[in-house]
């Protein structure tokens, strides 16, 4: 897992003089931070530029790929469909937070590990909001059907595996997490 | 940055709101963002001042009144989807909210939102026509009430005014047990419908139709009655014929076409689907085991 720079470090947050600007404040997986953002930029941009949480991609920026998907207060959203500065107070989560899961605090969590045991991805680029999304549904059902599944990726858009390794594997990691409990 | 630049407003209060959007040149609101994010990231709009709702008191939640259930303008699809309330008494919507977007979108969007954004295909306008809704809109000084069906003017065009904000809106549920159906046809699910339909029916005790709502979405610029096929089945027993005949008339509506989906296509989508969805209605309506 990469760490965190500062917010203030990156170049690509530095915006021209007449930006409109505005402080806000709010926990990044786990971490409180407080920074400056331009009032126009939307989330997926805030947290790949300003947080350098390149981990969140973006693909089509109008809601319709799903590779921006993170949590926005223990749900799912498109981060390409909020601005940052409604995230002010809010509690986020990306794909950087799930290798924490697994065990003393490193490694896979057990969805990852079954996309990697499933070949669940081939280019990667859908895969982090895939994850973040599929990682609700077993939090909200443990045991889902494969209906529930597909009805889950319906929301993202797959150019490479053409899903079936991504239902197995999503199936196979309710079944581990069952099995762990 | 994809937006364009503007500047950004929180407010707290809806008169709050009211005032920065009659005091603010070129303003915009931002409900659920799902479709107005989408527009600022393609800079189809370029306003100069963006007020967000989303900070707003008292503008979310469901509420069980006397003269029909009341979701605040912010109500976010989610919270309809798993309403206990909207699942009892309001099953139409319940059922077509699913239709709405997917998961990651309905966390976010707003009933409010959809209603103003006005999209011809979108299920929630459908239902609210279909249900003769009444919103309540919040103005300078004043609130006024519409019902649903004068508030949808137009493609994507509703009657609020300049410094208007759309408070509320209350759908009067029908009998206990009335009848109901509601399904699309889209190319891939999550996408707007190309056409959709709402149905309602209630019964007497010798079976027949005493009440009816038959509503196309996606057809016409914004949803429309099908009054003829209402017509075709009020005091029928809604029999093989009697659902053709409202199905043909469902084939009438004068229908928007464009290059990917001509008019007659829409047209055959319309009878289509509303000869599949009458039978779906009417079986609940007689309380058929589903």
């Amino acid at each position: 897992m990469s760490s965190m720079p500062t917010p203030d470090s990156t170049a690509a947050a530095t915006p021209p003089d007449d930006e409109a600007m505005m402080q806000i404040s709010l926990k990044v997986n786990g971490r409180e931070i407080t920074c400056r953002v331009a009032e126009r930029k939307h989330l997926a941009d805030f947290l790949r530029q300003d947080l350098q949480l390149t981990g969140t991609h973006l693909g089509c920026e109008h809601g319709v790929c799903g590779a921006c998907t993170i949590w926005v207060d223990g749900v799912t959203a498109r981060s390409c469909l909020m601005l940052a500065v409604q995230a002010d107070g809010c509690e986020l989560r990306t794909v950087e937070s799930l290798a924490t899961e697994g065990p003393d605090g490193h490694g896979l969590s057990p969805l990852q590990q079954a996309f990697w045991d499933r070949h669940g991805l081939q280019c990667g680029y859908c895969t982090p909001g895939i994850l973040m999304s599929l990682t609700e549904l077993l939090r909200d059902d443990p045991a889902p059907t494969e209906e529930a599944v597909r009805i889950t990726l319906s929301g993202h858009l797959c150019r490479c595996t053409g899903y079936q390794n991504i239902v197995a594997a999503a199936l196979d990691a309710a079944a581990r997490i069952r099995s762990a409990v | 940055m994809k937006p364009p630049a503007f500047r950004y407003h929180a407010p707290r209060t809806l008169e709050e709101a009211v005032r920065l959007a009659n005091e603010l040149p070129n303003p915009r609101l931002l409900a659920g963002g799902q479709s107005l994010l989408p527009m600022l990231n393609f800079r189809l709009l370029a306003p100069d001042h963006v007020i967000d709702l989303n900070r707003v008191a008292g503008l979310a939640g469901i509420e069980e009144t006397a003269t029909g259930i009341v979701f605040g303008a912010m109500t976010r699809q989610r919270d309809i989807e798993f309403s206990p309330i909207v699942k009892r008494r309001l099953p139409l919507l319940s059922e077509a909210i699913q239709w709405v977007g997917h998961r990651q979108t309905r966390n976010r969007g707003t009933i409010g939102g959809s209603l103003c954004h006005l999209d011809p295909s979108a299920e929630q306008p459908t239902v609210a026509i279909a249900m003769d809704a009444t919103v309540s809109i919040a103005g300078p000084g004043a609130t006024r009430e519409l019902p649903m069906r004068e508030f949808a003017l137009d493609l994507m065009t509703s009657a609020l005014a300049d410094g208007e904000i759309l408070a509320s809106v209350r759908i009067a549920p029908w009998a206990n047990s009335h009848g109901w159906a509601f399904i699309e046809f889209a190319r891939r699910h999550g996408d707007y419908a190309i056409v959709s339909v709402a149905v309602l029916l209630e019964l007497d005790d010798q079976q027949r139709v005493t009440r009816a709502s038959i509503t196309l979405g996606g057809v016409a610029s914004t949803p429309v009655r099908v009054q003829q096929a209402e017509a075709a089945l009020l005091g029928s027993r809604v029999e093989a014929g009697d659902i053709e005949a409202a199905a043909a008339c469902c084939a009438l509506v004068e229908a928007l076409g464009d290059p990917q989906v001509p008019a007659w296509y829409r047209q055959r989508l319309a009878r289509t689907l509303t000869a599949r969805a009458l039978p779906i209605a009417l079986a609940r309506a007689r309380g058929d085991k589903q």
